[in-house]
């Protein structure tokens, strides 16, 4: 059985409180930032080009831009706290969430080896509904203007003849409106929470009752979810992310957005799972375990920057001014940002993990980890940033408060889940050929 | 290669593959030298029982990406842009670098192909494998469902062929 520690337990208690006051005293203060307007001019002042091209290709291709101008600098630099959350929301939605992809797969594909990691998927996708939680709190918010996050959310855009009427997102409005993007995100909030209640409460009735009715269950509820999943994880990140840039779309998107998921969540894994062997705990979990984690964490590395590049290449080759403002803006004021996050994501995990002996040692397993954790919420960052704050993004307070939070209520949940129940599965039928997994 | 100048090789025939890869830990726990073990599929773990030294096909194979890479930057390089100076994407900037994205795909796959292709071949002339190469297994038995383990004869060769009983073997030759 796990411990959890009153050490640990204060540790976590601590990031909570300092992620809130920081993002508190950053709130006040980018509040305070806007009121002197004079300032703000200054800070802008080497990106001001960029922005100015980027407004004349509007104009030039009538408004066929993400935001074009409906968000000025004022509305930019109010939606900086609330983007930050977001990008934190979204980045421990996706370690809750991928891992909980990840333990379906497991299920549905009958696999034998993963069985000595389940209680620790279980206890990682039971956080998932917390920054879900948050975002739907952020639609909320959104609709009541409170912050810009999501532009389709201004009424104005709709009213024909208006001043500020778009057609392109008037078009939308089938899709795009308050009441069905909420029921969405709830359906969501439903479908995932229960998937993840049901494989934890299956899997310790399972301990209890022995045979193979729950593995049978398992399999069943597994194929189910995948399908769910499928067609949610589309949705989900169309939703929380392409909508921001609410006139560009990328048929890929879904996809791009689920393998960034999938990888954060095999990294978090991973680490998780070092620190619980490092701690003596899961005797059971050796580098065999080890370098099958380190096989997905290489792979989808490199099936994210395939998507990555498949994106961008179509849109870099044809060349259309609505699809290419996407990535003017990425390749503008974000640039130094945006190749870092590739290097990030693809450079380091090839040259880090790559060799078999590699995925074998658990400190390069980590060294990696860090670079994919990283680069993955930078990814987020990047993906979310550009459409709310334009060229006022910056790493402060702000950013680092809700991440501190989130770590800190992850540490919390997730550990209390992990001393709820033996970390290793009793009765799975499988059980055995995880324990003499080798490679 | 069934003997050499200066060793007598002895073969045992099994007919598991778990009896023979215990076989091989046993005899070289005894001391004897495992010339070369016969198989019709690979044996988990059996490279580690024998003694092999890790495999350089890996470090072999990340040169020829290299290679492989490096062939399709000039090729492309030639082609696209002084050989034939091609528009790409409506953006006509003659330089390889302001055009690189659209040859990824042609940098991806010739790494894969240069990767892929050398590294079968160099397995095959490790293991003695060309067009009109000699058997080195003269048992046909051997692509079926027998094993065969390969041993140098050291001191007595009754004490050798009785540990080889033991260890589970159907036949002792010599060869």
């Amino acid at each position: 059985m796990f411990q959890f520690t009153s050490k640990a337990k204060t540790f976590s208690y601590i990031l909570i409180l300092v992620g809130l006051v920081s993002w508190v005293a950053g709130y006040v203060l980018n509040n305070s930032h806007e009121a002197d307007s004079g300032n703000h001019t200054e800070v802008v002042a080497h990106t001001e080009n960029t922005a100015h091209d980027a407004h004349e290709l509007d104009m030039a291709h009538g408004h066929a831009t993400a935001h074009g101008d409906g968000i000025n600098h004022e509305t930019q630099i109010n939606n900086r706290p609330w983007s930050a959350l977001m990008v934190n929301s979204f980045f421990f939605l996706a370690l809750g969430l991928g891992t909980l992809f990840f333990l379906a797969v497991q299920y549905a594909a009958q696999a034998g080896w993963a069985l000595g990691l389940t209680r620790v998927m279980e206890a990682i996708a039971l956080f998932m509904p917390i920054p879900l939680i948050v975002i739907i709190v952020l639609i909320v918010l959104g609709q009541l203007h409170v912050h810009h996050l999501w532009h389709w959310m201004d009424p104005e855009l709709y009213i024909e003849g208006g001043e500020h009427y778009d057609s392109i997102i008037a078009g939308k409005q089938g899709y795009l409106n308050f009441g069905f993007f909420l029921a969405r995100a709830i359906i969501y909030l439903v479908g995932w929470t229960y998937a993840a209640r049901w494989f934890r409460k299956n899997s310790l009735k399972e301990d209890e009752v022995g045979g193979d009715v729950y593995y049978k269950k398992n399999f069943k509820m597994g194929a189910i979810f995948l399908v769910f999943y499928g067609v949610t994880s589309s949705t989900s990140a169309w939703d929380f992310i392409m909508s921001i840039d609410t006139h560009w779309f990328s048929t890929l998107f879904g996809w791009y957005t689920f393998a960034g998921i999938f990888v954060t969540s095999i990294a978090g894994l991973t680490m998780l799972t070092i620190y619980l062997k490092g701690q003596g705990y899961m005797e059971w979990i050796n580098e065999n375990h080890l370098q099958d984690l380190g096989k997905f964490m290489f792979a989808f590395s490199v099936f994210w920057t395939y998507l990555w590049f498949s994106q961008f290449m179509l849109i870099w080759y044809a060349n259309i001014p609505e699809e290419v403002t996407y990535y003017m803006q990425r390749f503008g004021e974000y640039k130094l940002l945006f190749f870092t996050m590739v290097a990030m994501n693809f450079v380091m995990p090839i040259l880090i993990i790559m060799s078999r002996d590699s995925k074998r040692i658990s400190g390069l397993l980590i060294f990696a980890g860090v670079f994919v954790l990283a680069g993955h919420w930078l990814d987020h960052y990047i993906m979310i940033m550009p459409g709310t704050v334009g060229s006022h993004y910056g790493f402060g307070l702000l950013e680092i408060g809700p991440f501190l939070f989130y770590f800190g209520l992850f540490i919390l949940v997730v550990f209390r889940n992990l001393a709820k129940a033996p970390l290793l599965q009793k009765n799975h039928p499988m059980i055995k050929e995880s324990e003499y997994f080798h490679q | 290669m069934a003997s050499t100048e200066k060793h007598i090789i002895v073969r045992a025939l099994y007919d598991d593959d778990d009896v023979v890869l215990d076989a091989v830990k046993t005899v070289r726990d005894k001391g004897y030298h495992v010339h070369e073990v016969f198989s019709p599929f690979p044996i988990h773990g059996l490279d580690k029982a024998m003694g092999l030294a890790p495999t350089r096909l890996s470090v072999a194979g990340f040169l020829y990406g290299l290679a492989g890479l490096a062939t399709s930057i000039v090729m492309t390089y030639y082609m696209m842009i002084t050989d034939w100076p091609q528009n790409i994407g409506g953006k006509p900037s003659m330089s390889w670098g302001l055009n690189m994205p659209a040859f990824v795909p042609i940098m991806f796959e010739l790494t894969v192909f240069f990767a892929a292709h050398l590294m079968v071949w160099t397995f095959w002339m490790k293991n003695k494998l060309y067009p009109g190469a000699e058997a080195q297994n003269d048992d046909p038995r051997l692509t079926d469902d027998k094993f065969l383990m390969e041993v140098e004869l050291k001191g007595d060769k009754e004490a050798l062929t009785a540990l080889l009983k033991e260890s589970g073997a159907i036949e002792i030759s010599e060869a």
